[in-house]
C-alpha cells in the first residue's frame, strides 16, 4: 500500500517521506519514521481509518514537512476568556471558530482536515481555506470540547493557532465582496451596452429606421449613466479626493474622460446629434476594475501569509496558581500571576523570575546574540525565549506596558511618520493632465474657428476619450500584481505595490546584524590551549541546551574520549549562572564564562589580556578548567552567513549602499562588517530602538531607505523607512511594521527581490511608453476628426490586451538567474 | 421589428436577474476562497476511485 517504504536505497518516512536517519532505522520494523512527530500522525492518522490521506498526496505529487504535533493539551482553548475572544456561537450548543493550521500544504490536507466531523463526533463542519491555511470548525460543545478538536488537529501533524484580527478580516472580506459586485455590475452593463451598440453600428451600415436608432441610443445612454455613476463612482471619489489634497492622480484623468463623456453623451442623446461613446466608456470601467481586483488580491495573498505568522505567537501560557498548573489565553494574565515557562518558550510578559536558573535569548528584543543568564531575582521581558530550563516568573506587566507594548507604541510614531513615495503611475497622470487639455484647448479652438461650435465639442470630446490612460491604470497594477504573486512563490511576501517600486530605485540599505547577516547563534571559532580538552568539552557539553553549550558539542563532540575516560565521567551539573561542570574520575571539570570562573579558578589574572583580546575580536570567550587549573580558553561567535559577503556586494551593486545598524556591542558588530566588506564607517552599534528611529529617520529624510531587520527592536525603524524588510524568524512587531517579509533565511533573497523590482518596473515603463504611443496616435486621428467610435471601441481593448499580454508575460516567464537577471 | 421595444428591456432584465444571482452567490462567500473548491471536487473523485 504505501509504495514511499521501498521505492529507492535510503529509507523513508511513512509520514513524509524524507530519508530516515541512520541512527532511528528500526530493524525488522515494518514501517520506518524519520521522527517521533511523524510517528504519531501516521499512528492517528492510521487508527482513524484516514489512509486514503498518503494516496492522495501521491497524487497530489507535493512533498510534505516532517510533522511537528505540539502534545500541547490546549486546555486554554476551553476558558472564558478563550471563547470571548475567539468563538462566535451558532445557537442550540453550536459554536464556530477559525483556526490558523500549520504544515499545509497541498490538496491532500483539504480532504484530512475536512474528514473532522468523522473522526470527531460533535464537529459538525470542517472547512478549510488552502490559500489562507485557515479552518472553519462548527462544533457542539455538549459532545466534545474545543480542547479536544485542537488536540486532534495537532495530533494530525497541523497545530492549531487562533486567527486574531477578526474584526480587520470581515473588513477585508467586506471591501473584495464589495469589488466583486462591482465588477459585475459594470461587466453586465459592458455587455448589454456593447450588444446595443453592435445593432447600432450594424444599423448605420445597412440603413434604420431612426426610431430604432434613437431607441438604441437612450438605452446604452441609460445603462452607460449606470455603469459610469456607480461601480465607475470610485475613480469620482478617489480623483476628488486627491484633488481636495491638491494632488493629483492617475484616477484624476480617467475621471476626466468619463465625466466629459458621459455629459457629452447625454447631452448628444437629448438633442439627438453627435456621437455617443458609452460602449468604450463601459470597457473601461470594467478593466480598470479588474486591474484594481487582481491587484488587491495578490496583496491579501501576502497579508494571509503574514497572518499565518502571527498567529503563531504564543496565545496561552501556564498559569501556577494554589501549587496546580493550568493553561490559560496570555490575554488572562494580570500582574502579580506566577508563570512557568519551559525551555523552547516564549514569555508572555514581563516579571521577576521567582524560581530556577536558566539562560533568556533576547536577540529580537536587544540585537543581543549571545542568551543572557538570569536566576532568582532576574528580570525577564515579554517576547524573549527560554533556552535554559524552565523557571517560574512573577508577571510585573502585561499586553502594551510591558517592554515590547511599548515599542509597538513606537512603531506606530514610525508609520506615521512614513515617507511618502509617489507612484509612478500617479506621477504620469500629473504630468498628464495639463498636457491633455492644453492639446484638448488648442483642438476645440482650431474646430471652432474653422467648423463652429458643435464641431468643436465633438472632437474634442473624443480626443478626451481615446486618450484616457486607461491601458496605463490596468497594466501597471496587473504587471505589479504578477511580480508580487511571481515573489510570493519564493517566499518573499511584498506587502504593498508602492515598495516595489521604491526598491527599483537606488540608495542606502541599513542591515541588522544578529539573524540578518549573522546566523543568530554562536559558533566555535577559536580554541586556546591542550587538545586534550577538546574531546572532554564536546562529551560534558552533549546534553545541554543553552545555545552556547551545543555550539560546543557541535563543534568538538567529534573527539573520542578515551573509552576510560568516558567510563568515569559523571555528574554533569549544568550552572545556569553561565556555566557547566562535570567529574572525570577524581578529577573535577569546569566550563564556563569569565564571572562563572571567578570563583572557581585561582590566578584567574593570568589569562584576563587573552580574554580581552577575544572581547577585542567580538568574541564570546568560555573557559575550561580541569581541578582549578585553566586549561583551554575557547572563542565563540555568532558568524555571518557564508553567502553573506556575496549578498552584501550583490546589494551594492544594486545601487543600495549597505550599512549596519545594530543593538549588539560595538567589538562584534566591527568584526562582521569588516567581514562581509561593510564600510566601518556606516555601522553603528549598540543601538537603542529609538536610537535606530532616529538613524533610520536622519537617513530617509536624505535619500531612499532601506531598513533589513527581524526583532522587536527594528520595528519602529522598519516602520520609519522608505521600505522595512522583515526577514526570517522575526518578530511579530516586526512582520506588521515591515513592507516585505522574507520567509528564508539569509540576504540571497533581498538581492532577488531588488532584481526582480527592478525588472518589474522596467516592464511597467515599458508599457508607460507602449501605451502612451497608443493614446498619441489615437489622440492624432481623433484632433483630425478622424476617430469614429467604433475604431475608439475596438482600439481600446485591444491595446489594453497587447499591453497586459506582454507585460504579464515578460514578468511571469522571468528568469531569477539567467540573463534577466543581470539588469 | 417593434419586437426589438420588447426584447431589448427583456435582455437588460435579464441581465438583471443574472446579476441578482450573482450578488446572492458573493454575499454568500462563494467567491472568497477561489482556490480549495477546485482541489475538493477532484479529491471526492480520487478517494471513491481508488477505493
Amino acid at each position: 500500500m504505501d509504495k514511499t517504504n521501498q521505492s529507492s536505497s535510503t529509507i523513508q518516512c511513512a509520514h513524509c517521506g524524507l530519508p530516515v536517519p541512520k541512527g532511528l532505522v528500526q530493524t525488522g520494523a515494518d514501517k520506518q519514521f524519520c521522527c517521533a512527530g511523524c510517528r504519531i500522525v501516521y499512528d492517528t492518522i492510521q487508527s482513524c481509518g484516514l489512509d486514503s490521506f498518503y494516496r492522495l498526496r501521491e497524487v497530489a505529487g507535493e512533498t510534505l514537512q516532517p510533522a511537528k504535533p505540539t502534545h500541547s493539551k490546549y486546555q486554554a482553548y476551553d476558558a472564558p476568556e478563550f471563547t470571548r475572544l475567539y468563538v462566535q456561537p451558532l445557537g442550540n450548543n453550536a459554536h464556530s471558530i477559525e483556526l490558523l493550521l500549520e504544515g499545509v500544504t497541498c490538496s491532500a490536507c483539504i480532504w484530512l482536515i475536512e474528514k473532522l466531523p468523522e473522526v470527531l463526533p460533535g464537529v459538525i463542519e470542517a472547512r478549510l481555506n488552502l490559500r489562507a491555511a485557515s479552518v472553519r470548525i462548527a462544533w457542539d460543545d455538549q459532545r466534545v470540547a474545543l480542547s479536544q478538536i485542537a488536540q486532534m488537529l495537532d495530533r494530525l501533524g497541523h497545530p492549531p493557532h487562533p486567527a486574531k484580527g477578526q474584526g480587520k478580516k470581515a473588513m477585508v472580506r467586506r471591501e473584495s465582496r464589495k469589488m466583486l459586485i462591482h465588477i459585475g455590475i459594470a461587466g453586465a452593463l459592458m455587455g448589454n451596452i456593447m450588444l446595443i451598440a453592435l445593432a447600432m453600428y450594424a444599423g448605420d451600415a445597412s440603413g434604420m429606421e431612426p426610431i430604432y436608432r434613437t431607441f438604441f441610443r437612450w438605452l446604452s445612454v441609460l445603462l452607460g449613466v449606470v455603469s459610469l455613476g456607480w461601480p465607475g463612482a470610485v475613480f469620482f471619489t478617489s480623483s476628488w479626493r486627491a484633488l481636495k489634497n491638491r494632488s493629483i492622480n492617475l484616477d484624476v484623468p480617467i475621471a476626466l474622460a468619463l465625466l466629459v463623456g458621459g455629459v457629452a453623451g447625454i447631452f448628444n442623446v437629448i438633442t439627438g446629434r453627435g456621437e455617443i461613446y458609452f460602449d468604450s466608456l463601459a470597457v473601461l470601467v470594467f478593466l480598470l476594475l479588474v486591474g484594481r481586483f487582481v491587484q488587491y488580491r495578490q496583496h491579501r495573498r501576502a497579508d494571509d501569509a503574514v497572518e499565518l505568522m502571527f498567529s503563531m505567537t504564543p496565545t496561552s501560557c501556564r498559569l501556577v496558581r494554589d501549587d496546580t498548573i493550568i493553561e490559560v489565553p496570555v490575554e488572562a494574565l494580570v500582574s502579580g500571576d506566577i508563570v512557568e515557562v519551559a525551555s523552547g518558550e516564549v514569555m508572555p510578559a514581563d516579571g521577576q523570575v521567582t524560581h530556577g536558573r536558566s539562560a533568556m535569548d533576547e536577540a529580537l528584543l536587544s540585537g543581543e546574540s549571545i542568551p543572557v543568564t538570569v536566576s532568582t531575582g532576574a528580570k525577564v521581558f515579554a517576547g524573549s525565549l527560554n533556552v535554559g530550563q524552565t523557571i517560574r516568573v512573577r508577571v510585573e506587566a502585561t499586553g502594551e506596558s510591558t517592554r515590547v507594548g511599548k515599542l509597538m507604541q513606537l512603531v506606530e510614531a514610525g508609520v506615521q511618520d512614513k515617507p511618502q513615495i509617489a507612484r509612478l503611475a500617479d506621477r504620469v497622470g500629473f504630468w498628464f493632465l495639463p498636457i491633455i487639455c492644453c492639446v484638448a484647448a488648442v483642438v476645440f479652438a482650431a474646430w471652432w474657428s474653422a467648423k463652429g461650435m458643435g464641431n468643436a465639442i465633438d472632437h474634442t470630446v473624443a480626443l478626451l476619450i481615446v486618450t484616457c490612460p486607461c491601458v496605463l491604470g490596468l497594466a501597471t497594477p496587473l504587471t505589479i500584481a504578477v511580480a508580487i504573486g511571481r515573489l510570493s512563490r519564493e517566499k518573499i511576501l511584498v506587502k504593498s505595490a508602492t515598495a516595489l517600486e521604491a526598491l527599483a530605485q537606488r540608495g542606502r540599505i541599513l542591515l541588522d546584524k544578529t539573524g540578518t547577516i549573522t546566523r543568530g547563534q554562536p559558533k566555535v571559532v577559536r580554541y586556546i590551549g591542550e587538545d586534550e580538552a577538546k574531546a572532554l568539552v564536546g562529551e560534558i557539553e552533549r546534553t545541554s541546551r543553552h545555545p552556547i553549550g551545543r555550539a560546543l558539542h557541535d563543534a568538538f563532540g567529534e573527539y573520542e574520549l578515551s573509552g576510560r575516560l568516558r567510563a568515569t565521567l559523571g555528574n554533569v551539573t549544568e550552572r545556569h549562572d553561565g556555566g557547566i561542570c562535570a567529574n572525570v574520575g577524581r578529577k573535577r571539570v569546569e566550563i564556563g564564562s569569565l564571572t562563572y570562573m571567578r570563583e572557581r579558578v585561582e590566578s584567574i589574572e593570568s589569562i584576563i589580556p587573552t580574554i580581552d583580546l577575544l572581547d577585542q575580536a567580538g568574541e564570546t570567550s568560555v573557559i575550561v578548567a580541569v581541578d582549578g587549573a585553566v586549561r583551554a580558553i575557547i572563542g565563540l561567535r555568532d558568524e555571518p552567513r557564508d553567502d553573506s559577503q556575496q549578498a552584501v556586494l550583490s546589494i551594492d551593486k544594486l545601487g543600495w549602499r549597505p550599512a549596519i545598524l545594530s543593538g549588539d556591542r560595538p567589538a562584534v558588530v566591527n568584526a562582521v562588517a569588516r567581514e562581509v566588506d561593510i564600510d566601518p564607517l556606516s555601522v553603528t552599534a549598540s543601538a537603542t530602538p529609538e536610537q535606530k528611529l532616529k538613524i533610520v529617520k536622519d537617513c530617509a529624510r536624505m535619500r531612499r531607505t532601506i531598513m533589513v531587520g527581524d526583532g522587536v527592536n527594528d520595528a519602529a525603524a522598519l516602520a520609519a523607512a522608505d521600505v522595512g524588510i522583515a526577514v526570517h524568524g522575526g518578530a511579530e512587531a516586526s512582520l506588521s511594521a515591515a513592507d516585505v517579509y522574507i520567509a528564508r533565511p539569509g540576504l540571497m533573497p533581498i538581492v532577488e527581490l531588488l532584481r526582480m523590482s527592478r525588472h518589474t518596473m522596467l516592464v511597467v515603463k515599458r508599457n508607460l511608453v507602449i501605451s502612451l504611443t497608443y493614446n498619441a496616435v489615437a489622440g492624432i486621428l481623433a484632433a483630425a476628426g478622424l476617430m469614429h467610435p467604433m475604431l475608439a471601441a475596438i482600439l481600446m481593448p485591444l491595446s489594453a490586451a497587447t499591453v497586459l499580454g506582454t507585460a504579464t508575460w515578460s514578468v511571469w516567464r522571468y528568469d531569477w538567474h539567467g540573463k534577466s537577471a543581470k539588469i | 421589428m417593434d419586437v426589438l421595444f420588447i426584447v431589448l428591456p427583456l435582455a437588460v432584465l435579464m441581465a438583471l436577474v443574472a446579476l441578482v444571482a450573482f450578488f446572492w452567490a458573493v454575499h454568500k462567500g462563494q467567491f472568497d476562497d477561489l482556490d480549495t473548491p477546485a482541489h475538493r471536487a477532484v479529491l471526492d473523485d480520487e478517494v471513491k476511485k481508488k477505493e
